[in-house]
């Protein structure tokens, strides 16, 4: 790890990274995020990752595949819009290597993840507790590989992760406050661990996998519309970004171009998407601190927006509307202009909002300094979406690594530095207004013609990777096809998977009462984590 | 405070007096529910929501139950955060493994008598996700149910439509639009 900084070849990564030439099948839109294959000797993996981390590339992920007899690992990296994919190989006979963890805190629980679902021991892991696996299957069984049923070995019971070693705090006055997996609200299942003195909290451990029901696992053996259902039930709540990452991912594999007027409409529903999250979201942050006048509001214009989303597409959350090729439902001769005067009222009824809430002391008080995450932290964890960009972190994808529509359009990009609730609520009033002019623009924009191109089969052992920035932040899907044009493997990686972790760290030195506000305001998605 | 006040005056009261969607309409059912509930539960109905491992789209529905459109609590319908003070239990999701138990200490915990509710296919019969390694499927493979929502995930008013139809089946006269639970290829036409 002290070795002076490699000489780079032009790729930006060290000279012991190959590069893969590009496939010839390759781009069939030049407009998607440019990403550059390379492999590593598994020996390199550790000091690929110090050296990576050292030139500033940002860690976004890794997933493993059984290919017997060896399990390939592959890592995504992206630096200025530029992403690298390193993959890496081991024998499934000896499945150690290096982690990566020490360069790349945000590594921690993927290793983990893919030690309980593949068996690969990540060497000098600090921290080797299991993570996705609780007690539905034992630890000498690794569900994702090939040989693992996918009904499993099940008892009739599974018996609660009762004994899972939490990390104690200890000292006179401390107590544990332990909640979940089932919490008090109409929330999804997870158990967080607390250590505090008094009101204030020394210490947030969070506990998921809770929610895990196997979708890699059941993803396998599907044909492409079975996938994008799938994909769209990855989390509810982000259901068209998962099935358009999946759909591209899939388009791509399959060389299938998809008509411009099908890419416009999918932007269009990430950006409808977008929108009524951040009204839902921040209505639940004014409930979580006793403001009902803003939860009535916001979740009244969140219904009104939704209902729009039911008459004009058929459904309310905009489940099942992207489809392999393209989009499943056309927009109504009256969409565009119906679009048009909503955008109106709600830029309207925002205006007079937004004050209402932001000169509201006793509001502001409980919001502002509230559950902070510096800047230097969100980086290193490699948190995204709004919860990065209110600690400073410029980052989106739809303008840092442009995809089609979003090459055609100007992309505004909100960045704060407080890191507190109250700049989370800020940003994401922002990210509302912005996504409401880029409605009209993509309205603009859209071109005539058919909504979806005939499904072409892939080629055996076609892949391809899929990215969209969701509300939540930077979302990637990657997609496998075995021999017979069903799928071999989908590993889709929510951004909620990178910003639990921030939770943890910005809710040290709060006060208890102060968690809910805290929580929803980074909104992790316990599902989508947990697959 | 000013400007809350009048933004209070200008919207008036949204709750819904009129058909809402494309769900059933929630002025017949509205009142139907208020008096079942008034009638069967002294005028208070308590539900414990869990979700068992659900894709919180459900969540997402059961939450607007609370927006000033449905504003359930009006009918005497109130969420509770024990369910030793449930009359009702709203299970969501297939039931994965790793929820397995926690769901069926929940169910125990409730005082007699007990209602469940399992809500949207996947509660239903395991949904997109059925029965494997990591999911136990349909909510009735590990606790008693008494009724199911269908839906993928239930409107709104779908879900009132279930609960009184769950509470008091012979109250249900209001024919059951429920495009919600149809599969979307059979509403392309819209
Ligand atoms: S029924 Fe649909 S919305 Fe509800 S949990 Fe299942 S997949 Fe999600």
């Amino acid at each position: 790890m002290n070795d002076p900084m490699p000489a780079e070849s032009g790729s930006g990564l060290p000279l012991y990274v190959q590069p893969v030439p590009p496939d010839s099948g390759r781009p069939e839109r030049s407009s998607r995020p440019l990403v550059r294959q390379f492999v590593v000797a598994p020996e390199n993996w550790a000091r690929l990752a110090g050296d990576a981390a050292r030139a500033s590339w940002r860690w976004s992920g890794i997933w493993a595949e059984d290919r017997s007899p060896v399990l390939e690992l592959s890592l995504l990296l992206e630096r200025a819009g530029q992403y690298s994919w390193v993959r890496t190989r081991i024998p499934l006979d000896a499945l150690r290597l290096p982690s990566q963890t020490s360069a790349y805190p945000a590594a921690d629980r993927m290793e983990r993840r893919i030690h309980d679902l593949f068996g690969l021991v990540f060497s000098d892991h600090p921290d080797p507790r299991r993570w996705i696996r609780h007690q539905g299957w034992s630890g000498e069984d690794f569900p994702l590989r090939r040989m693992y049923p996918t009904a499993g070995r099940p008892e009739r019971s599974t018996p609660p992760d009762a004994d899972y070693p939490f990390v104690l705090a200890q000292g006179s006055g401390v107590c544990e406050i332990p909640v979940g997996p089932i919490h008090a609200g109409i929330i999804e299942p997870g158990h967080f661990r607390f250590q505090v003195v008094g009101e204030t909290i020394l210490r947030l451990e969070e506990r998921l996998g809770y929610a895990h029901k196997g979708i890699e696992k059941i993803a396998e053996g599907r044909d492409p519309q079975g996938l994008v259902r799938l994909a769209g039930r990855v989390s509810g709540d982000s259901t068209v970004s998962h099935a358009w990452a999946a759909c591209q991912a899939m388009e791509q594999a399959a060389g299938l171009p998809v008509p411009g007027r099908a890419q416009v409409l999918r932007a269009l529903f990430a950006e409808r998407e977008r929108i009524a999250n951040h009204l839902g979201d921040i209505g639940a942050i004014c409930g979580d601190v006793g403001f009902a006048f803003g939860q009535s509001q916001f979740g009244r214009l969140r219904e009104v927006f939704l209902r729009l989303n039911d008459e004009l597409f058929g459904h309310r959350l905009l489940m099942d509307v992207i489809t392999p090729g393209g989009v499943r439902c056309d927009l109504p001769a009256d969409g565009a202009s119906r679009l048009l005067e909503e955008r109106a009222r709600l830029r309207h009824e925002l205006a007079t909002l937004r004050p209402a809430l932001a000169d509201n002391t006793s509001l502001q008080d409980r919001w502002c300094g509230t559950g902070i995450l510096p800047g230097e932290v969100a980086r290193t964890l490699g948190v995204l979406g709004y919860v990065a960009r209110a600690s400073g972190v410029d980052h989106d994808l739809r303008r840092d690594a442009p995809y089609v529509p979003y090459d055609l359009l100007e992309i505004r990009v909100p960045v704060a530095d407080a890191g507190d609730v109250a700049a989370r609520v800020r940003i994401r009033q922002d990210e509302i207004d912005i996504s409401l002019g880029l409605m009209a623009d993509l309205l603009d924009i859209l071109p005539d013609g058919p909504c979806q191109s005939a499904w072409l089969a892939p080629q055996p052992g076609a892949e391809g990777l899929g990215f969209v920035e969701s509300w939540r932040g930077e979302l990637w899907a990657y997609v496998r096809f075995g021999t017979d044009g069903l799928i071999a493997r989908y590993h889709p990686r929510d951004p909620s998977v990178l910003n639990w972790s921030a939770l943890e760290h910005l809710i040290t030195g709060a006060i208890v009462p102060d968690f809910p506000v805290c929580n929803k305001s980074v909104n992790g998605s316990y599902a989508g984590h947990d697959l | 405070m000013f400007r809350q006040l009048t933004r209070i005056c200008r919207v008036g009261i949204v709750s819904e007096p009129t058909p809402c969607g494309r769900g059933p309409a929630l002025d017949l059912l509205g009142p139907r529910l208020e008096d079942a509930v008034s009638r069967i539960f002294h005028g208070s109905l308590a539900i414990r929501q869990v979700d068992a491992g659900s894709c919180n789209g459900c969540e997402l529905e059961i939450q607007a139950l609370s927006n000033p459109y449905y504003a359930i609590e009006r009918y005497g319908i109130h969420f509770v955060a024990s369910p030793r003070h449930a009359d009702l239990l709203l299970v969501t999701g297939p039931v994965s493994r790793h929820m397995q138990t926690a769901l069926r200490l929940a169910y125990e915990a409730m005082p007699e008598p007990k209602r469940v509710l399992a809500v949207g296919h996947c509660g239903a019969d395991g949904g997109e996700f059925g029965v494997s390694y990591a999911s136990c499927g349909a909510v009735h493979r590990v606790i008693p149910v008494d009724g199911v929502i269908r839906g993928c995930p239930p409107s709104p008013a779908v879900l009132v439509q279930g609960i009184l139809e769950l509470i008091d089946p012979a109250l249900l006269q209001v024919p059951a639009p429920d495009p919600d639970s149809d599969p979307p290829a059979s509403r392309e036409g819209l």
